[in-house]
């Protein structure tokens, strides 16, 4: 770390996203912060549960509205030529003839007995698609996203107390492209460089067809879909990290410490990171919505087995039984994300007042 | 979203004075080639004798899987992702403009419910909802735009109200109503302007965004039918012809897609330094 830095160069035109907006610098105590934690988290608990209610009902209302038919489902490829009568039985087997709203009423009812019903696109029951696909996801999206952040805030840190300058302006720039490229792009650009061209990585799957999953087969299938999701999280995380590093930068705590002799390390690590590295990894799980499409997308492209992959195939498929709990199940991981957020953003930033 | 807008601050800056055209001369020569190619190029049939030929001698862009010319493809293409995109856009906007002006002018308890459901559709996995539609809705265009533009409205709703709430207790207002301005003359003279120029903004940021959902709603096999051209059903078949080799399947059409989507940020963040009041503001 270099001891000298640029001073603060307010360049017309250019926007500073405020972090936060409480003005009364009043710290609140750590221990009173603790119990507004706890109340937090446990008000979001208890919003959760009609947000739920809520969002599966929209499911199946939307599906009940569409020209989708519950039949294909159970009749796979035998939909065309199965007879009026055959189609009548299943129907009435699956209780399908109801009001959507019973169909609900009753998916509620069996996943509270713990039976989720069959996917006709695994051809596996919905609990065992969840459970062999979740450790794929989960470590898939974790890795990437600690990549990205830690990418962000290194970077983030270096061009936002030298606004203005090369390396500041370059990695805007790149910034900007990745964020102009959806991630579908990225992982096919990814797929054509290092797995056609070069030849050096595997271009899908998770292990070579035939093959048990091995720590060193998943990791050379692990880093394209990996970088093309680390790649597709960096534009907004750093963008966001270098608005919050220069608006700390600017801030009379910090022109104070340069009156006083403080520079380099020292104060970025004393007056910058505190107010405005850490704020903005609570913000992390606000950015959720992000993760789970980006997952979407590259472990489709790249045939990962996770998830995200089982969500994208059994929408295309039209396999409800699976999309059914996958969809409220994102929504509920959002959900979740916020709330762990706005309890971290609380209980880091003494500045924060709570509204809700 | 917010990285776009933020991203886009930076290259606007970056350009300098001559920046600030730059965007719009770029999206109007998108919008020109998007028209104008297709009808130049005439009616395109598939031909399977010169599928997948390299952009050179005969096509300037190359063909793709099933003969086509990519440049006419990708243009045709580019016309329907942005006619969707601007379907999305302007609908969402109406929506979000009527949720918000009638969230400030009930207020009381309509205004704090209407701002819990902006919060929790804002919560939802946008893109999450818009597959989960779509698939039902398949291939219909109609259901896509749906799809985008209810996802999308509570962002500009909540620009809306905050504008609309600041200009209410303005002095400019204050000082009008005292001069026994009506309400429609305050209305239409005063706050209508002070949100218009934000509501542009709000729409030009949801232009690219927009181009991206469709893009990836056909890209994952849910949205417009493979055979429409669409940037996404174009993206969606270079995933295929990549692995042979022919990556002029995906340069074509994901340059016009990242050309697009840079132009339209660019043009947005112009839009919003231009929309903003003076440094001074003396009249607050």
């Amino acid at each position: 770390m270099t001891t000298q830095l640029a001073p603060n160069t307010q360049s017309p035109g250019e926007e500073v996203a405020a972090q936060c907006c409480s003005s009364d610098p009043g710290s609140v105590p750590r221990r009173t912060r603790g119990r507004r934690v706890v109340g937090l988290l446990g008000r979001r608990l208890l919003m959760m549960i009609p947000t739920v209610v809520l969002v599966s009902l929209g499911v199946f209302a939307v599906a009940a509205a569409s020209p989708f038919d519950p039949l294909t489902e159970h009749l796979g490829d035998d939909y065309q030529s199965a007879t009026a009568s055959q189609r009548e039985a299943v129907t009435q087997a699956h209780g399908l003839d109801g009001h959507w709203f019973g169909a609900w009423w009753r998916w509620w009812g069996d996943v509270f007995s713990g039976d989720a019903g069959w996917s006709s696109t695994q051809s596996r029951p919905v609990t065992d698609v969840i459970v062999d696909r979740l450790p794929f996801t989960l470590g898939m999206s974790l890795l990437a996203l600690l990549f990205a952040t830690v990418i962000a805030i290194v970077v983030g840190a270096l061009t936002g107390m030298r606004r203005g300058g090369l390396l500041d302006r370059v990695c805007t720039g790149v910034a900007a492209m990745l964020a102009a490229t959806p991630p579908f792009v990225v992982s096919l650009v990814l797929v054509s460089v290092f797995a056609v061209g070069l030849g050096w990585l595997p271009a899908a799957g998770a292990r070579r067809p035939g093959d048990a999953y091995t720590v060193a087969g998943l990791f050379t299938h692990g880093v394209l879909p990996c970088l093309a999701l680390t790649i597709s999280m960096i534009p907004w995380l750093l963008l966001t990290m270098r608005a919050a590093v220069v608006d700390a930068a600017a801030s009379e705590a910090v022109r104070g410490a340069r009156a006083r002799g403080i520079g380099g390390w020292a104060l970025l690590r004393g007056h910058v990171v505190p107010v405005s590295v850490l704020p903005t990894l609570a913000l992390l799980g606000t950015r959720l919505p992000e993760l789970v499409a980006g997952a979407a997308i590259v472990e489709s492209v790249f045939g990962w087995p996770g998830l995200a992959e089982a969500l994208v195939d059994s929408a295309v498929a039209l396999d409800f039984s699976l999309l059914a709990p996958l969809a409220v199940g994102s929504a509920v991981l959002v959900l979740i994300g916020s709330a762990v957020s706005d309890a971290a953003a609380v209980w880091i930033d003494p500045r924060i007042g709570l509204r809700a | 979203m917010t990285a776009t807008i933020g991203a886009a601050g930076g290259t606007g800056a970056a350009f300098g004075r001559a920046g600030r055209l730059l965007p719009w001369a770029v999206l109007v020569v998108v919008a020109a080639v998007a028209l104008g190619w297709p009808m130049l190029a005439g009616e395109q049939a598939a031909d399977f004798g010169r599928a997948l030929r390299a952009p050179g001698a005969g096509t300037l862009l190359g063909t793709d899987h099933s003969g086509y010319d990519l440049g006419v493809r990708t243009a045709e293409g580019l016309r329907i992702s942005l006619l969707i995109a601007l379907a999305c856009a302007v609908l969402a906007t109406v929506l979000g403009v009527v949720v918000g002006v009638a969230s400030v002018t009930a207020g009381g308890w309509v205004d704090a419910v209407v701002m819990r459901v902006v919060d929790g559709v804002n919560a939802l996995p946008h893109l999450v909802v818009g597959v989960v539609i779509a698939a039902m809705w398949r291939g219909e265009p109609v259901a896509i735009i749906a799809s985008i533009a209810l996802t999308h409205w509570p962002a500009v709703a909540r620009v809306v109200r905050a504008e609309l709430l600041e200009a209410r207790t303005a002095g400019w207002v204050e000082a009008a109503r005292l001069a026994g301005a009506s309400r429609t003359f305050i209305a239409t003279r005063h706050l209508g302007p002070a949100v218009g120029g934000q509501v542009l903004v709000a729409m030009t940021v949801l232009l690219p965004h927009a181009v991206w959902h469709e893009t990836t709603l056909s890209f994952l096999g849910v949205g417009l039918s493979p055979d429409e051209a669409s940037l996404g059903t174009l993206l969606g078949q270079a995933r295929g012809d990549v692995l042979t080799g022919a990556w002029w399947t995906l340069v074509v059409p994901g340059a016009a897609l990242m050309v697009t989507a840079l132009a339209c940020a660019a043009a947005a963040s112009s839009l919003r330094r231009a929309s903003a009041p003076p440094a001074g503001e003396v009249w607050r």
